[in-house]
């Protein structure tokens, strides 16, 4: 077993973890911050995309203690401190950008990831930068037009609907 | 003018929130107290005789609490099969045996032979690996065909051989349409292979069972669409436990897609084990663990006939198809290939003669059951493949031959037993042609053609049969439940209601556009109106959410409960404003009495109902708190008419999606922002069979695409954005909101068009391809392309 310190949104935390424990299990089991999920184990899916040192990262393929010392960011450090939606999220809600909502933390950090280094992205970057990230619910339609509108793009002219 | 409340309007999500902070609950997200987890160790053979299990070095390592085998379920129920088929002669299907743990065989790659529980997830792991297990692996079956020959290993040794049925629909039918058929002036034939499927919600599915011995309760937390339907099934067929002990709880669920709907040995097994040792039992799949224990959709075999006349008339159908079952009988397996299938053969078409054979067939493969559309997919493939493959035998548009034989009047009894209410099928297509711009189709071929591309437009239209019904109706088909659902309108003092639900929201919106219905009703704010739904022991006895069926059957349910709110409030306003029941009317959540100006608000007869001070208790209750129940009288029928282009890469046979459009028919639409998002992902998931996804087996019945590294999953370079149109609108006669469902309908509309597309595009490039089987991969084209 060996400690680990970490921030996470902002707060400082530690823990005793395995070797063999991912960042994801840390999160989840360790600190409750269940809004990371888990939707596959082989890196594919991208539900469960936090930032490490504000870069976008799958947390299923990190070790806890890799991360020890690190700057985390997840789903739960998204909103306001008066619970108001980001940019993004709220954008997601305008525009229907999910359904069930298991993929859509994964969504959002990946999404704050493309548009922190490419503010106005093209709908051929978003859907390239997203390929780490599987949705089954929405045909991706409604997340590249959020990611779009978050950008600040016009998105009333894009397939009628 | 949108409507910016109730019916109709596009009302945001009041679930995004949670979902997108975070702080949703989904199932895995649950920890009890002391709770302990299960892993289950499954089998790597399809098909073995297991000799021994000796669990005694791994019972003895850190952590363990306890193994089980299929010995400790000697006397507890099969997962029991929740639909009964009758065979063209009369006989009741084969119906096996599905233990909850393996008993003297395993069947199939996942099966599971032995469970256990321990402190921690890695600690069970570790124990399983210490099992040693002793199965001599037999022979496996995983072609159909070859499955029912002669001297086939049989995946159950007491059942006569592997054929579950051989159903035929109309059988009395059968004389005339091979009559037709012989005396057709022109045949079109077509064999395809209508592709096994993983539905991959996005969420594996998990299970927590508790158990409370001090008062003998079991609750089990599940992925499930249907806490009800679980409740019954486990309850009753399963472990025995009456309904008042038992709770089934699905919280937010992510993504269901039909796979979630079937009852499961794994939560029977954490049911019943935290009975046993009288703790907590959690399981979360892995995502390989759901590739090979979820139930897989589609996987038909199906050779298709059209016959018309010398003026292109449809004058029959005959269709022979094989539906794999896989190794046990899923929930609701055995109703999809036949009366989700077969009652859907008519299509959009006045085709007086059709016969429909289905051989449900065993193999050593994980159980099939319904998939997003679940029949009706596969029904609308084969029919709007074949109309293709015609017009280009007969050398006609395929849009003009469709709508030559559309059905044009209305109701509509067709020769496969149903009758369609409404719809208007001239008029999608015209929707269609319209949205899809077909007009510009010739300029951009030619444009594609200027880049080296070759450029394809496939068309379709689809019908299908939404909230199955009524229950006397199903019961005589073989459904071994009822198909009705239910609601409890709960009105609080205050006037916020809490509308107990039935149905079960797993990104369908419910908490959204259900109380948008409500809210139309008696003219006050949506949001003083929630949805409660998922927990047997808080709402009314419904039957869950699938089959696109959740606004037409418990919507339906919660208009009547409502319509009873209304007429047991307005007996209290007419009490308070001292004037007949008769004159009081209700309109934008004011009672007032015809005529005058008289008018009492909606919370003061709700805080009458509950202060019964001044309030005729002699005539009625106090408090407003109304159920309905809601048996539909007939399906709805959704219908629509999509168009997809592709551009074909001549060098690599590379399909890319270029264009899709959707004219959808969906009666009465409560909330369109809702209803454009399902059909989009019904898209995605259709192009994904199109072009993408395949469960694929070996001849030896190992899963070959057990990961989402071999399962090609729609990504989202891999789709263009959909232009989607639902504005025709006939709505269903007979639910009180004429609403029709729209959960499955991208789904089974969008795979024939995209076919349709790659062999419009290889045949514009001067190749003689007339089918290619899904999914359409660049391998496949190029093969097709090349020896064609």
């Amino acid at each position: 077993m060996t400690n680990i310190s970490m921030t996470v949104n902002g707060k400082t935390v530690s823990g005793e973890v395995e070797g063999r424990t991912l960042l994801v299990d840390f999160l989840r089991n360790d600190l409750r911050l269940t809004g990371t999920h888990v939707g596959c184990d082989t890196s594919q899916c991208g539900a469960c995309t936090v930032h490490v040192d504000g870069v976008a990262v799958k947390s299923c393929t990190m070790l806890a203690a890799e991360a020890d010392g690190a700057d985390v960011a997840t789903i739960e450090g998204q909103a306001g401190a008066d619970g108001s939606l980001n940019t993004i999220q709220a954008a997601f809600q305008e525009h229907h950008g999910l359904q069930c909502g298991f993929c859509t933390p994964g969504m959002v950090m990946a999404a704050a990831d493309l548009l922190k280094n490419n503010p106005k992205p093209t709908e051929a970057e978003i859907r390239h930068h997203l390929e780490g990230n599987i949705c089954r619910c929405t045909g991706y339609h409604n997340i590249v037009k959020s990611i779009m509108a978050a950008s600040g793009q016009d998105v009333s002219q894009l397939a009628a609907e | 003018m949108p409507k910016d409340s109730g019916i109709g309007a596009s009302s945001k999500r009041r679930e995004d929130v949670r979902f997108l902070t975070g702080t949703g609950q989904y199932t895995d997200d649950i920890n009890i107290h002391g709770q302990t987890y299960v892993y289950f160790l499954r089998s790597d053979v399809a098909h073995g005789k297991i000799n021994n299990i000796d669990t005694s070095a791994a019972a003895a390592m850190p952590g363990v609490v306890r193994i089980f085998t299929g010995a400790d379920f000697e006397g507890i129920g099969s997962i029991p099969c929740g639909w009964q088929v009758t065979d063209r002669h009369g006989e009741p299907m084969q119906e096996p045996a599905h233990p909850v743990l393996a008993q003297g065989k395993v069947r199939h790659v996942g099966d599971p032979i032995a469970a256990v529980v321990a402190e921690s997830l890695e600690q069970a792991r570790d124990a399983a690996e210490a099992i040693d297990l002793d199965i001599e692996e037999l022979p496996a079956v995983v072609d159909m065909k070859a499955a029912l020959s002669d001297g086939a290993t049989k995946v159950h040794d007491d059942l006569s051989s592997n054929l579950c049925y051989d159903w035929g629909f109309v059988e009395e039918n059968k004389g005339a349409v091979d009559e037709a058929i012989k005396n057709a002036a022109h045949v079109t034939t077509l064999e395809l292979v209508n592709n096994r499927l993983v539905a991959n919600p996005m969420e594996p599915r998990v299970a927590v069972g508790d158990y409370n011995r001090a008062n003998d309760e079991s609750t089990l937390f599940t992925t499930s669409q249907n806490p009800h339907v679980i409740r019954l099934l486990m309850g009753a067929f399963v472990l025995g436990i009456p309904e008042h002990k038992l709770r089934v709880v699905a919280p937010d669920v992510g993504g269901g897609f039909g796979t979630k709907i079937f009852h499961y040995a794994e939560e029977a097994f954490c049911t019943f084990a935290a009975r046993q040792i009288n703790r907590p039992v959690k399981w979360t799949a892995s995502r390989s663990e759901a590739f090979m224990s979820d139930a897989h959709g589609r996987d038909h075999v199906t050779k298709i006939e059209l016959a018309l006349d010398a003026d292109n008339n449809f004058t029959a159908v005959r269709t022979e198809t094989y539906a794999n079952m896989g190794a046990y009988l899923s929930t609701f397996a055995p109703s999809v290939p036949t009366w989700l299938h077969g009652t859907l053969m008519a299509g959009n078409y006045k085709t007086p003669l059709i016969y429909v054979n289905v051989k449900a067939v065993f193999t050593n493969t994980v159980p099939v059951d319904a998939y997003r559309g679940a029949g009706r997919p596969e029904a609308t493939y084969q029919l709007e493949r074949v109309i293709d493959k015609a017009a280009r035998e007969l050398g006609v548009d395929p849009i003009a031959l469709r709508r030559q034989n559309f059905i044009t009047e209305f109701p509509y009894a067709t020769p496969v037993a149903v009758e369609y209410d409404t719809g208007n099928y001239p008029a999608t297509m015209d929707k269609l042609e319209e949205i899809a711009d077909l007009s510009g189709f010739d300029a951009r071929r030619k444009a594609s053609e200027a880049k080296g591309k070759l450029r394809g437009l496939g068309v379709n239209c689809y019908i299908e049969a939404c909230g199955i019904a009524p229950s006397n109706l199903v019961g005589q088909l073989g459904a071994r439940a009822g198909l009705y659902d239910a609601a409890t309108v709960r009105v609080n003092a205050t006037g916020t209601i809490s509308v107990m639900v039935g149905a079960h929201s797993h990104g369908q919106g419910h908490e959204t556009a259900f109380p948008q219905v409500v809210a139309e009703m008696l003219g006050i704010d949506e949001n003083m109106i929630d949805i409660v739904h998922g927990d047997s022991s808080k709402i009314p006895f419904g039957m869950g959410t699938y089959g696109s069926r959740s606004i037409a059957v418990c919507g339906s349910a919660m208009v009547r409960a409502t319509e009873k709110i209304i007429n047991k409030a307005k007996k209290i306003a007419s009490h308070l404003l001292e004037a007949s029941e008769a004159d009081i009317e209700l309109k934008d959540g004011q009672f007032s009495v015809a005529g005058t100006d008289k008018s009492v608000a909606w919370g003061d007869v709700t805080l009458a109902a509950y202060v019964p001070h001044n309030y005729p208790l002699e005539d009625i209750e106090p408090g407003l708190e109304e159920t309905a129940f809601y048996d539909p009288s007939n399906f709805t029928y959704p219908s629509g008419a999509y168009a997809c282009e592709v551009e074909v890469d001549p060098e690599t046979g590379k399909v890319t999606i270029e264009r899709f459009a959707a004219a959808d028919d969906f009666g009465n639409v409560i909330n369109p922002m809702i209803v454009t998002g399902q059909v989009h992902g019904g898209i995605g998931q259709g192009i994904g069979q199109a072009l993408l996804e395949n469960c694929a087996y070996d001849e030896n019945g190992q899963l070959l695409s057990a990961s989402y590294m071999d399962y090609a999953m729609p990504r989202a370079s891999d789709v263009p954005f959909y232009t989607v149109d639902h504005s025709c609108q006939t709505p269903c006669t007979h639910n009180p909101l004429g609403v029709k469902g729209c959960g499955e309908a991208g789904a089974i509309g969008s795979p024939p068009s995209v076919v349709n597309a790659v062999v419009d595009a290889l045949q514009s490039g001067g190749h003689n391809v007339t089918h290619i089987d899904m999914p359409v991969s660049p391998s496949r084209v190029w093969a097709a392309m090349n020896n064609a």
